[in-house]
């Protein structure tokens, strides 16, 4: 028998086997990366330089709107288009016992035959942005092994779940009709993000007044986004207004025209309208790339996760050099009333500094 | 972030009772573990497939049909197939004694029966994950 890859902890060895396509190591690769081994991050390092590649594609919307389904069928056509295709679909972990359901391949079986069809489920495990911490290394990963397009699904999301945002290329919201009424459309958050509508469960009587609603919200939604409320590019996205006169001006080229996000009406179910949907998704990378906002969006990103990581290990610093103690004997000269939070803290910098300073970092470890 | 135990709860084959598979594997979520539900009428192949993708530390195949002697040899052969035999595989369902003895001789480390503790479930479980897999003490990166 072949030996027991589980037992494999080697970041280096599992990349290389991982390249090679061998799933077993994808999978075990996966799992070093969402669990934030450091032998995860020695892959990450190593196939970082092959990323860049893949159609990140992020499908988001209320639970029960068919989210799953939807991008069941998406998968199917998109095979047609494209040699393989990986699926990340984040779930909820309970915030009282840390378990979770992941039951997203429940409803992804047409997809369990096509080895050039890879699915991972994740919990969320207290991220509360609608993916996990980790999805973003796990697309990394799968990016770097030659996925051409890689399909996120969150968890079934409310309004704020806009991580998505950051880390698609481009971003479905799915709805349903009877999901609410046109005041659910007028708040902010999802409708901000959407690259792509899809209305599924089209089917349904109800579906003509949640398309109108639809089209009622975007409209508005060009005339009032501010640019940078929740993606740097958000003008870029901004449809043209019917009768409205120029939307905002594009930053990268100015012959492409903006970015109209269509509606599409699907029932997953059914399986009808998914061409559509997946026309649209293609139309929307071939529009990136077109207006250059393919590069600009990379190098934004690229300036998000260094800034990240940055603060991170500025964390990191802060714990080491400062510790608990001090911080606990500034918490109690502020409690005194001796000295107000912000001098506290400024006094904080200096010991940081001064470690900083002195060398005493390396005695502590390096990053 | 660290460790959590990944459990794949599968129902092979043409059975609908999947009753006992969701409460086992709502027992397991509640035990603070990340259960991968597959659904009803899978065949060998998914079972295995999802098992390799998922990267799951134990596989609970729950089979109510009396059709877990065609089954469990199948799905033992799909996993050896894919260099994943030696996961742990435990049966929950209606089995008779000799039958389950048969079905360890596969390789099948337990066989649960109808009114089994969901706590014996969980704990074979951890013990299981435990004895295979990587060790627990990984310490996560910030």
């Amino acid at each position: 028998m072949t030996p027991r890859l589980s037992r494999c902890l080697d970041g280096l060895t599992l990349a290389g086997l991982a390249l090679e396509g061998d799933r077993r190591a994808i999978a075990r690769l996966l799992t070093l990366v969402e669990n934030g081994h450091p032998e995860g991050q020695i892959a990450l390092a190593r196939l970082f330089s092959q990323t860049g590649r893949a159609h990140i594609v992020g499908f988001t919307g209320s639970t029960g709107v068919g989210k799953s389904t939807l991008v069941n069928r998406v998968a199917v056509e998109f095979r047609q288009r494209v040699p393989s295709l990986a699926v990340v679909a984040v779930d909820p972990t309970s915030p009282f016992s840390g378990g979770a359901l992941l039951g997203d391949r429940l409803r992804m079986r047409d997809l369990m035959d096509d080895p050039a069809v890879f699915i991972r489920s994740m919990a969320s495990r207290g991220h509360p942005g609608g993916i996990a911490h980790a999805t973003r290394d796990v697309v990394t990963v799968l990016d770097a092994l030659g996925y051409p397009v890689i399909l996120v699904e969150t968890v079934g999301a409310g309004q704020v779940q806009v991580d998505i945002a950051r880390l698609a290329h481009t971003v479905v919201l799915v709805e349903a009709p009877g999901m609410g009424d046109d005041v659910q459309m007028l708040k902010a958050g999802l409708m901000e993000i959407a690259d792509v509508i899809v209305v599924n469960k089209a089917d349904r009587p109800e579906a003509r007044q949640t398309m109108s609603a639809l089209r009622a919200a975007l409209r508005e939604a060009t005339r009032t986004v501010p640019a940078g409320a929740v993606r740097p590019l958000a003008a870029e996205y901004a449809p043209p207004t019917a009768g409205q006169g120029p939307g905002p001006t594009p930053q990268a080229s100015e012959e492409v025209a903006p970015w109209a996000v269509p509606i599409v009406e699907a029932s997953a179910l059914e399986g009808w309208g998914v061409d559509a949907v997946v026309d649209a998704i293609t139309a929307h990378r071939h529009h990136l790339e077109a207006a250059n906002t393919w590069q600009s969006l990379h190098l934004q990103r690229a300036q998000d996760e260094v800034a990240g990581w940055l603060q991170r290990y500025v964390q990191i610093l802060v714990e080491r050099c400062v510790g608990t103690e001090r911080l606990g004997a500034a918490a109690d000269a502020v409690v005194r009333r001796d000295c107000d939070p912000a001098s506290a803290a400024r006094e904080l910098v200096d010991v940081l500094l001064e470690c900083l300073r002195s060398g005493e970092l390396d005695r502590a470890g390096t990053l | 972030m660290g460790r959590k135990i990944r459990v794949l709860i599968a129902k092979p084959g043409l059975d609908g009772h999947d009753r006992g598979a969701k409460v086992v594997a709502r027992a397991l979520r509640d035990a603070g573990m990340e259960v991968i539900y597959t659904g009803l009428r899978q065949t060998p192949v998914m079972v295995a497939e999802a098992a390799l993708q998922e990267d799951v530390d134990v596989v609970g195949l729950s089979i109510l049909s009396g059709a877990h002697m065609a089954l469990v040899p199948r799905i033992m052969e799909e996993l050896a197939h894919r260099g994943i035999g030696d996961l742990p595989v435990f049966v929950g369902g209606i089995v008779p004694q000799d039958e389950a003895l048969l079905l360890k001789q596969m390789g099948v480390q337990e066989v649960f029966g109808p009114g089994t503790d969901t706590r014996t479930i969980i704990t074979y479980i951890r013990k299981a994950a435990g004895s295979g897999s990587f060790d627990a003490t990984t310490q996560p990166l910030p």
